[in-house]
């Protein structure tokens, strides 16, 4: 990997028990700015979970989650809540949909805004001018960012009435809206045919080129993977068992093992 | 004909009452699906400080309007503040606890409450001095409508296009939205969840002052358990419109109020809150999510 990259985010030794259960255990992955990396495993081997942990929804049990955001200091994400989490530039998307669904489009987006805005509780109630002057602001970046992932048009329908393929996209523009540097996505193209994961596929390559957002993304379709993301890691039953290249991890025996199973005699 | 005006009026004013203290019971219920029964308590409250400061002012000799405004807003700050306090010190300490953890606190909370207020104070009724003066020009329909009755509507009116606009135009509003529909996701997106609700209780505890006031000053008596039935009946109102919905809390409250007032005047007003709670039964039976309520399934 390029040394001269900048490393955004480094998780050290991450674990997770859920009692006796250990669902994640001592996971180190790194992205570095720039990156499209995914974290790909068979269903149940604790992507999901490790995803909770980073974005504050677990209190990890052991390991460090270190965020070196550009020109700030590094901050340790363990424990915090996830609100303060998305300040600090991480945003995410669900593997299923989490919309609000009865707000329309263009709400759905104008919240994520809110948390980098800095009027308070108080001067909202009473809408002073500069909160207005903020909240046209606020409308205006919405739009801009529906119109990057094409639902501009839509925008005052409810998130409900969208199609399932527009409704991810949604959820991607709502997560760009907190204005992060790093964007998890958990299974982006689930349930999404063919053609809808190819725009999808360019949504992220778009993403990641024109806003300079690094990704690390979960999925399970090779194909996306394979074509977008570099470096590749593998987990199964909760620890890490390869990273690399695509190439690599096509021929590496131990991912191949974990998918298709052991070879027999 | 004038005399069902009269219990027009009389149930519209009672349940735009009721509608008031509803929304804060259907609010808080919204985001965190705790029926909070302390509310009847932070009503009586508000009554009580209003008489205090009406008590104050009249022997500073302030007129009447200018005392029920006063009365009104320190009362509404000092019920936002119990609100507030009652949200941090017995409901946020169990988030996360299983749901009958926080409602037990919440009966806890408002015996305590009542108790203070008996100890504090006194047990006996007190009298509430006639804030709303009798305007010239409510003469000609003053048979049907009193003053008061107007000064209690126009409030109740004022104050829930105020609530609307708040949820439906500021940023606020569509925290508190994002919150309700999915609580976890609203963080996610970097909403602060805790002052949210902290938000919630201080609006809806600033509802309830607001009907603690007009009520007391309608009705001329307070005292410690004054809260009690009017947190029940309000609480019936929300079930009634289907709580959780605000909307449906304004419809509850004034079908309520025109139940109450209807049964009492035609039928017999000793058995006012028989039908006030059979009412409560029918509608559960037959529509259990209430008037504007959505059933929705138990996700597993």
């Amino acid at each position: 990997m390029a040394e001269n990259k900048h490393k955004l985010l480094e998780v050290k030794g991450l674990t997770m028990d859920f009692g006796g259960l250990r669902a994640v255990d001592s996971v180190t992955l790194e992205v570095y700015e720039g990156d499209i990396a995914a974290l790909i495993g068979p269903n149940g081997a604790g992507k999901t979970t490790f995803f909770n942990c980073i974005t504050g929804i677990y209190n990890p049990s052991k390991g460090d989650i270190l965020l070196h955001p550009k020109g700030l200091k590094t901050r340790r994400l363990n424990g915090l809540k996830p609100n303060k989490v998305t300040e600090m530039g991480l945003a995410r998307t669900f593997q299923n949909i989490r919309l609000f669904p009865d707000m329309t489009v263009l709400e759905n987006v104008m919240i994520g805004r809110h948390c980098r805005t800095n009027s308070g509780i108080f001067k909202a109630i009473i809408r002073s001018k500069s909160v207005r002057d903020e909240e046209q602001q606020i409308v205006e970046s919405s739009y801009h960012l529906l119109e990057k992932v094409g639902l501009a048009d839509f925008a005052n329908e409810f998130s409900k009435n969208l199609p399932y393929g527009a409704q991810r996209r949604l959820e991607i523009a709502r997560a760009m809206a907190t204005d992060p540097f790093l964007l998890l996505l958990d299974e982006p193209a689930a349930g999404m045919n063919p053609q809808e994961t190819s725009d999808l596929e360019q949504l992220i390559c778009k993403i990641s080129a024109e806003e300079q957002i690094a990704i690390l993304l979960i999925e399970h379709d090779m194909k996306l993977v394979m074509n977008i993301s570099d470096p590749i890691y593998v987990m199964e039953y909760g620890k890490k068992i390869a990273e690399g290249s695509p190439e690599e991890i096509k021929d590496n025996p131990k991912v191949v093992e974990a998918y298709l199973g052991e070879e027999t005699e | 004909m004038e005399y069902f005006l009269q219990l027009f009026f009389g149930g519209l004013t009672r349940g735009s009452i009721y509608a008031l203290i509803a929304l804060g019971y259907t609010m808080v219920y919204g985001i965190i699906q705790l029926i909070n029964f302390a509310h009847g308590e932070i009503y009586m409250i508000g009554a009580f400080v209003a008489l205090i400061v009406a008590g104050v002012c009249t022997i500073y000799g302030l007129s009447g309007v200018s005392i029920l405004i006063l009365a009104g807003v320190i009362a509404i700050i000092y019920s936002c503040a119990y609100g507030y306090t009652l949200e941090k010190v017995a409901y946020r300490p169990l988030r996360g606890a299983p749901r009958l953890s926080p409602l037990i606190s919440a009966i806890g909370m408002s015996i305590f409450l009542q108790n203070y207020v008996l100890l504090a104070q006194t047990p006996d009724f007190l009298p509430f001095p006639r804030l709303i003066p009798d305007f010239d020009f409510m003469e000609p329909v003053a048979h049907i409508i009193g003053s008061p009755e107007l000064v209690i509507l126009i409030t109740t009116v004022v104050t829930m296009i105020l609530l609307t606009l708040l949820i439906k135009k500021t940023r606020v509003g569509k925290a508190m939205r994002a919150t309700q529909q999915d609580m976890n996701m609203a963080r996610l997106v970097g909403v602060n969840v805790d002052r949210i609700i902290s938000l919630t209780f201080i609006i809806g505890s600033a509802l309830a002052a607001i009907g603690g006031v007009l009520v007391a000053s309608y009705i001329g008596q307070v005292n410690f358990y004054i809260g009690f039935l009017a947190g029940v009946k309000a609480f019936t109102a929300a079930v009634l419109g289907g709580i959780g919905s605000i909307p449906g809390a304004v419809l509850g409250g004034l079908v309520l109020g025109w139940a109450e007032s209807f049964a009492a005047g035609y039928i017999s007003s000793d058995y006012e809150d028989v039908f006030t709670f059979g009412l409560l039964v029918l509608i559960l039976i037959l529509r259990p999510a209430g008037i504007l309520g959505k059933s929705h399934k138990q996700k597993v």
